[in-house]
């Protein structure tokens, strides 16, 4: 079986962020990343299943050459080698962009899974691994909660909305985004960290790829939320603030 | 020249966020100078299609085909770019539902389009729309602008306020689709649900509800007491109950339970879309957390930027002096 887990590099989820001068994207000096959350649990989602099934687990990541970082994590984890579509300036490409790059660099692997998050913690469009399986010409299923390999097929559990949920089963090759939260995410041991450092990263400059990344979608402005309520902020020590608290939830709010 | 509004049902039941997509649809054509069409999709849904047509549309289309009947990606897409190449629409709108999440970009793929999924808000301006979405959770807003057409557009359950049908007739025209079997590849089973919830979350008139920011099991405790203190119903955002620190019938948002009760303390919650389309009903909103930039307190009416291991301890002290 060849696996093959797509992931993505973000912002650290406490990040404090800044707009930058030109109000376009993040001011990225100073800034901290991560893998994206949701792609963790599909790559833990996809060590597993190699665990099950054997074969090979190859990690994906289209991004500037920081994201080498989210790269050594998964093979320290268990990824046997890393594809790296190395892309230039802050690396934001919208989800057609990204899948576009991702599907040329995976289709000649021809595997038999591809597993994603469902989706990032910096755009939150949730589009690329279902973008990805189009283009690649695959079944698809979203928001997994349990994979189950069959002889050259592949039952999942699905979550709908409202507390439902419901199995489908899709032929090979097949993409999958998988739900965060269902499995325990692992740590890298030492031996796993030592060992990445000995496995294969195949870097891949994104203009080689051919593809097509211009966005028809564009960002044109980027800013803080404007408040739809007027929120009052309380300050001071403990005590003061709950006293204050309750004053206002009994007589102005009157709720309590 | 029209904008096209995806209404979606499930086995003969509308989805209520469809009549939202459809409010943003009038308001996406209003700006362009073009009339809505409603778009439903099945086998054998005259009724709903009777009850679409209650509302002022140009005309709802209707593709009815046997294997529609249960919905899987590849028969949704197909179907649908059939209705999309036929129309020329100059926007096509979705409510941005799990089932959405699952076709429509493959639909907006397929026809070489970008589909700007989860808008919150609309600016339009000389005949041109912006589109507003959220990023990163919630802490950062952005104006998308999308060059040609069709546009493929789903909004954010909550964002837009359904309007109600006006008791008219819609024109009703039925769109034959080409379908065959072996171009549905996922084999779908009946949807089921794990277990019959015990706690009714909706009828709850205070609910304390947790986040990440408890970081331990051990330490609920705290939030417990508040809850004690004040006859409140203990709920929690997703990721405590996928740790199963609190049952998954506790959970707020999405993928869990929608709650407007009187007073919502939302405790160490970051206030992702995900858990704010659960509790953003509620009367009043009070948020606490270490983090000042945590979207929870664009929804909040009180909001409290602290150590909450601190502050929650103080507050249910206060309570308790309080009811005596």
């Amino acid at each position: 079986m060849k696996i093959i887990v797509s992931v993505k590099q973000v912002a650290a989820r406490d990040s404090a962020l800044r707009v930058n001068g030109a109000g376009a994207w993040l001011d990225e000096s100073g800034l901290n990343y991560e893998m994206n959350e949701p792609d963790a649990y599909a790559l833990e989602e996809a060590l597993q299943l190699k665990e099950k099934l054997g074969g090979e687990l190859i990690a994906v990541c289209a991004g500037p050459a920081r994201a080498t970082q989210t790269i050594r994590e998964a093979l320290a984890k268990g990824a046997d080698r890393a594809i790296h579509i190395e892309t230039g300036g802050d690396g934001v490409l919208d989800p057609l962009a990204a899948a576009r790059l991702l599907a040329v660099a995976i289709a000649p692997e021809a595997p038999d899974f591809v597993l994603t998050g469902l989706q990032s913690d910096d755009l939150g469009y949730g589009q690329t691994g279902v973008v990805l399986a189009e283009l690649l010409g695959y079944a698809h299923a979203t928001i997994v909660m349990e994979v189950e390999p069959l002889d050259k097929l592949v039952r999942v559990k699905r979550e709908l909305e409202d507390g439902w949920f419901q199995h489908v089963t899709l032929p090979l090759p097949a993409v999958l985004t998988i739900q965060s939260g269902i499995k325990k995410l692992r740590y890298a041991t030492l031996m796993g960290i030592k060992k990445a450092k000995t496995k294969e990263v195949k870097i891949v400059p994104a203009g080689d790829l051919n593809a097509d990344l211009a966005s028809q979608a564009e960002v044109e402005r980027v800013y803080l939320p404007e408040r739809s309520k007027q929120i009052q902020m309380l300050t001071g020590d403990p005590k003061h603030v709950a006293h204050e608290l309750v004053e206002k939830l009994k007589f102005e709010a009157r709720v309590l | 020249m029209s904008v096209l509004v995806a209404l979606e049902q499930r086995a003969g039941k509308w989805n209520r966020a469809s009549f939202e997509a459809l409010a943003a649809g009038e308001k996406i054509a209003a700006a362009l100078g073009v009339p809505v069409q409603a778009v439903v999709l099945g086998a054998q849904v005259e009724t709903l299609t009777q009850e679409a047509a209650g509302y002022v549309v140009e005309k709802v289309l209707t593709a009815d085909h046997p294997l529609l009947r249960d919905y899987t990606a590849d028969g949704y897409t197909a179907a649908f770019e059939q209705i999309v190449r036929s129309v020329h629409p100059e926007a096509v709108v979705f409510p941005h539902t799990y089932q959405v999440r699952d076709y429509g970009p493959k639909l907006a793929t397929r026809l070489g389009r970008p589909f700007v999924s989860d808008v919150v808000d609309l600016k339009a301006e000389n005949g041109e729309i912006r589109l507003v979405r959220q990023l990163f959770q919630g802490k950062l807003s952005a104006d998308v602008k999308v060059a040609g057409s069709p546009q493929f557009i789903s909004v954010q359950a909550g964002a837009f306020r359904a309007g109600t049908p006006g008791g008219q007739s819609s024109p009703i025209e039925p769109f034959t689709v080409t379908l065959e079997e072996g171009q549905i590849r996922a084999k779908s089973e009946a949807p089921f649900r794990e277990a019959q919830r015990s706690v009714d979350l909706s009828a709850a008139d205070v609910i304390v509800s947790v986040g990440r920011g408890i970081k331990d099991k051990e330490n609920l405790s705290v939030v417990e007491e508040l809850a004690k203190a004040l006859g409140a119903e203990l709920a929690a955002s997703r990721p405590i109950c996928d740790n199963g620190w609190l049952p998954m019938e506790r959970q707020v948002g999405s993928s869990g339970q929608t709650v407007a009760p009187k007073i919502y303390f939302a405790v160490g919650i970051s206030g992702a879309i995900q858990h704010l389309v659960g509790m953003k009903g509620s009367k009043t909103i009070v948020a606490i957390n270490k983090d000042e930039s945590a979207p929870i307190f664009e929804s909040a009416d009180y909001g409290v930027v602290g150590d909450l291991f601190e502050i929650v301890p103080a507050l249910t002290e206060e309570i308790r002096k309080t009811k005596g």
